[in-house]
């Protein structure tokens, strides 16, 4: 599919999906489990070849792909697989004496026709992660692959028709004409990651259905260093998070970070250190760093790093190899707050490092920027540690470390503000692709006239009581059993 | 008000939310305590309000909104230590030494729109949870409730924290500047309509959404052995349709499903309950105003939807009445069996077969809730399994909404969003996940140069094979 693919085109796609999924075919655990499987075996049967699309659409080297995003995909189909029966469980909940004699029980169930529209830094698994949680809840799923990653996305529609269901799950490759015709029709979920400009389009559509929808955004997800840290181990971390992570094309990326002045040097020279030994002494040449994935955002990146103010703070880097589309680590000291770099998500292998005299004053800092996707501290101080956790927001935290939060799924992963709406991941997935429908039973004893006209002074005190709980009214509510009524209607 | 007024009490939220001080349990606990001060002294006040808005009977009022604002602020005040205290979330052995943990945070400031049918109950109920998450807020009352909106006003401000939760009067011109601010977050009960103007302007600034809507909501009535049951169930419909609001409710029953042979076993029982209910029609609430009037009076002017009424059918436009009015299978491409009733009006529609109800109501928007009364535990099932709803309330009405523990909220064209209990605080927070890590076990292979070896070491562990990893790191396997 691609071209041709119009409004007509996709009405009828939705239309295929719903008629599929009114039948019932979805619902079975049976069902479920026999598609996540199928996943689970096309990646495994698949890892050269979606290696080699992800090494076509980014220079991802191989070791990255395998990391984030083939095994994570396989671990989702895999934790999914084992907890599926219990997710799908209602789950009973308690009773008050308001309605006494009942039984409350909390039923997941599909919302129907789902739409996931994934991006290009993580092609294949920000493609597959919301999709194994939208069959995991029972829904009909059409996924638009990112066309920027094009190896990817063909792979991904020219694969999956083979393992799963193609009258529940479809592909739809293309791109903004495609994009616009699917969000056109009506949904019962929209689920996108990208860029927060496009987020207010998709959003802006769903208005039309009424749309819920799942938002992952982005953000400019800062790194505080205090001085007190084992400086060889936290230059490992932030560079790994940073440059090992698609060479800082991911959404949870470090984007900057804060730092004392006094400990800034002794920063920058760690990183400095571990960033050669990383990535040797031409990271240009290094096989080890994904490329920027297309001109347009070399160029922007480029012009990130030729702002005026900007280029004479590069304290290490700045090398770039346009044909290739690569940009070299690069490392920026004390960039003007009012610069390019500091005021848009970066999404690139360069790194401002803003000092500061005091690093709590830096809360202030982030808190008056856009809530990031996640926000990262490096400390032995506890207090401090504290204080970031309960003053700072953001999607996520992590404390010592990076972006290993997103590999966790037993942890809501999402946005809040800017950065996002909703989460996924493990449970979190499959609850957000459900709908959580509350169901009471009652029976046909335990009858409380007060609750019905003609509204007497008698029945009026006894609903308070009922209502509110106080124990004398609700004994003689409960005189309400078959052969006591008659004493208390007045 | 207008748009600088608007834009001012916006930024003076915002200003005073920024100062840090609904973060402390002392804050919100001291809110939601003069929220209960507020219920129990100024009952009388709700009372008035709600007779000369709606003409709701004082038993009605504290059935359906005053009693329930009290049982939702006990619940939040004895929960709200709980719900605010970090969860600690399970990590995996092989990510050690890892501490997670989820922390619940404001969103910031939070918009909320009431509507008009339970004016002071849907104004405040959304309330006790934004404050109990922590949050700032501008309330909107409707303005088609006048007297209900003034009460909330002055009491508000005679009892809560004037910097942080505000109330703004005014209609749709009004609304539509609130709209134009940036909000942490919008609750909206109402009309999708007005929920999609709601939306839209939220979708500028990327503001999460929660609509409350409504729909058609059906009982199903089944055939029930029992007489004492039957009578029991139809006074439960009827405490669904006339008894609360005048059917101006967004949970009540819209109309009955029934099969074609018991149906008039169910209208006997129906007038006998409305006799019974209605002696005189005192404790029966009025229509909001003109315009549902004449919206409800258009319903049933069609000849051939007025040829099947049954019983009841009488208007009064002086006084906003409309008497209880019973139909017999309404032609169902009417308005009557197409839009939300909101209003006294109950169409009874006969089926072949009960289990015909099923794919009626599959045929129609998801509804807020769906009523099924029966004791045949196969058609339980099937329904719970094949129709989605808001909620599902077996052989009862209206009563899901008191329970705390059950979330209230609706799906597809009913709306998305849920509250109550805990949910209303879920709703109104952010769930921060925060993970924290030592400098202890550094594990090499997680760094580039990306060498072969390191690869079947990182197998091992995402795989959590810990077996594997123990042997690799001993040296005792290799790939």
């Amino acid at each position: 599919m691609g071209k041709g693919f119009d409004g007509a085109r996709a009405a009828e796609v939705v239309a295929e999906l719903r008629e599929t999924f009114r039948s019932g075919r979805t619902r079975s655990l049976r069902w479920r489990a026999a598609q996540l499987k199928a996943l689970a075996r096309m990646i495994d049967e698949n890892e050269a070849d979606i290696a080699a699309a992800l090494y076509h659409d980014l220079a991802k080297p191989p070791t990255e792909s395998l990391l984030h995003e083939i095994s994570l995909a396989k671990e989702a189909c895999l934790f999914a697989l084992k907890k599926l029966k219990r997710w799908m469980k209602p789950q009973k909940v308690p009773t008050s004496i308001t309605t006494f004699p009942s039984s409350a029980k909390i039923v997941p169930e599909p919302f129907g026709v789902v739409l996931v529209i994934s991006a290009w830094n993580f092609p294949f698994l920000l493609s597959m992660d919301p999709v194994i949680g939208a069959i995991a809840a029972g829904n009909t799923v059409v996924l638009k692959p990112s066309e920027v990653a094009t190896a990817t996305s063909s792979f991904i529609a020219k694969n999956l028709p083979h393992y799963l269901d193609n009258s529940c799950i479809r592909v739809v490759e293309g791109s903004i004409p495609e994009a616009s015709a699917l969000l056109e029709q009506k949904w019962d979920k929209i689920f996108y990651t990208g860029s927060a400009r496009v987020g207010r389009i998709v959003m802006a559509a769903a208005v039309k259905h009424l749309t819920p929808l799942v938002l992952e955004l982005g953000g400019k997800c800062p790194v505080l260093v205090d001085s007190n840290v084992d400086i060889k181990v936290v230059a490992k971390r932030i560079v790994v998070g940073k440059w090992g992570c698609n060479s800082g094309q991911a959404c949870i990326a470090p984007d900057y970070i804060i730092t004392t002045k006094a400990f800034a040097p002794k920063l920058v020279d760690a990183l400095k250190i571990t960033l050669e030994k990383f990535y040797g002494k031409d990271p240009l040449g290094s096989k080890d760093l994904s490329r920027i994935v297309n001109s347009s955002h070399f160029t922007r990146l480029k012009n990130l790093l030729d702002e005026e103010k900007v280029s004479g703070t590069i304290v290490l880097g700045g090398q770039e190899d346009e044909k290739h589309l690569k940009i070299a680590p690069t490392l920026l000291l004390d960039v003007p707050s009012d610069a390019s770099i500091m005021k848009e998500e970066i999404f690139g292998p360069l790194m401002p490092i803003i000092t500061v005299d005091d690093l709590e004053h830096s809360f202030d800092v982030i808190n008056s920027k856009p809530k990031p996707l996640a926000a990262y501290l490096f400390t032995k101080d506890h207090k401090l540690e504290k204080k970031f956790v309960k003053t700072v927001s953001a999607g996520g935290m992590l404390i010592n470390d990076a972006i290993l939060q997103f590999t966790n799924l037993h942890l809501p992963f999402g946005g809040v503000g800017e950065s996002g709406m909703g989460s996924y991941h493990g449970r979190f997935s499959f609850d957000a692709f459900s709908h959580k429908k509350a169901v009471l039973s009652r029976g046909f004893s335990g009858e409380i006239p007060m609750r019905y006209p003609p509204y007497t002074p008698l029945k009026q005190k006894v609903l308070r009581g009922l209502i509110t709980g106080n124990v004398l009214p609700l004994l003689l509510a409960l005189v309400g059993w078959p052969g006591h009524r008659k004493s208390l209607v007045a | 008000m207008e748009s600088v007024g608007v834009e001012g009490v916006a930024n003076e939220v915002r200003t005073a939310f920024e100062s840090g001080k609904t973060r402390s349990l002392a804050w919100r606990r001291s809110q939601l305590k003069a929220l209960q001060r507020l219920l129990y002294e100024e009952e009388e006040g709700m009372f008035r309000a709600l007779k000369e808005d709606l003409g709701k009977h004082q038993a009605e009022a504290y059935r359906d909104e005053v009693g329930i604002l009290i049982k939702s602020v006990n619940y939040a005040l004895e929960n709200l230590k709980k719900w605010t205290t970090p969860r600690r979330v399970h990590i995996p052995l092989l990510a050690f030494p890892t501490r997670g943990e989820l922390v619940p945070e404001p969103l910031g400031v939070v918009l909320v729109f009431a509507s008009w049918n339970f004016p002071i109950g849907l104004s405040l109920e959304p309330l006790i949870g934004a404050i109990a998450a922590g949050n700032a807020i501008v309330l909107k009352p409707s303005e088609l409730a006048p007297a209900s909106c003034n009460f909330i006003a002055k009491s508000v401000s005679k009892y809560l924290d004037n910097m942080l939760v505000k109330v703004v009067r005014g209609g749709p011109d009004v609304g539509q500047k609130l709209l134009e601010q940036k909000w942490d977050k919008i609750f909206f009960t109402g009309s999708s309509r007005v929920a999609r103007i709601v939306m839209a302007a939220a979708a500028k600034h990327l503001t999460p959404v929660a609509v409350e809507l409504g729909g058609k909501s059906p009982a199903i009535f089944d055939s029930l052995e029992s007489a004492r049951d039957r009578k029991v169930a139809v006074e439960r419909i009827a405490g669904a349709k006339w008894v609360p609001c005048s059917g101006q409710v967004c949970i009540g029953v819209d109309y009955v499903l029934v099969e074609e042979q018991y149906a008039p076993v169910l209208i006997d029982q129906l007038k006998a309950t409305l006799e019974k209910f209605y002696p005189r029609f005192d404790c029966l609430s009025r229509i909001i105003n003109e315009q549902h009037f004449q919206r409800l009076s258009n319903l049933i002017k069609d000849p051939s939807v007025a040829a099947t009424i049954i019983h009841g059918g009488s208007l009064d436009s002086e006084t906003l009445f409309i008497e209880p009015t019973i139909l017999l299978d309404p032609p169902l491409d009417a308005e009557i069996m197409n839009e939300e009733i909101f209003g006294p009006l109950l169409p009874i529609i006969t089926l072949k077969k009960i289990e015909d109800s099923i794919e009626f109501i599959r045929a129609r928007p998801k509804p807020l809730v769906i009523y099924a009364f029966t004791k045949d535990e196969k058609l339980k099932s099937r329904i719970t399994a094949e129709t989605s709803s808001g909620s599902l309330t077996f052989n009862d009405t209206m009563i899901q909404f008191a329970c705390d523990e059950l979330p209230f909220g609706g799906v597809g064209g009913s709306g998305f969003g849920q509250y109550h209990g805990k949910f209303s605080f879920d709703l109104f927070s952010h769930t921060k996940a925060v993970l924290r890590r030592s400098f202890l076990l550094e594990f090499t292979f997680r760094y580039p140069p990306w060498d072969a070896w390191k690869l079947p070491f990182m197998r091992s562990i995402y795989h959590f094979d810990y077996v594997s990893l123990l042997l690799r790191v001993l040296g005792l396997k290799r790939s």
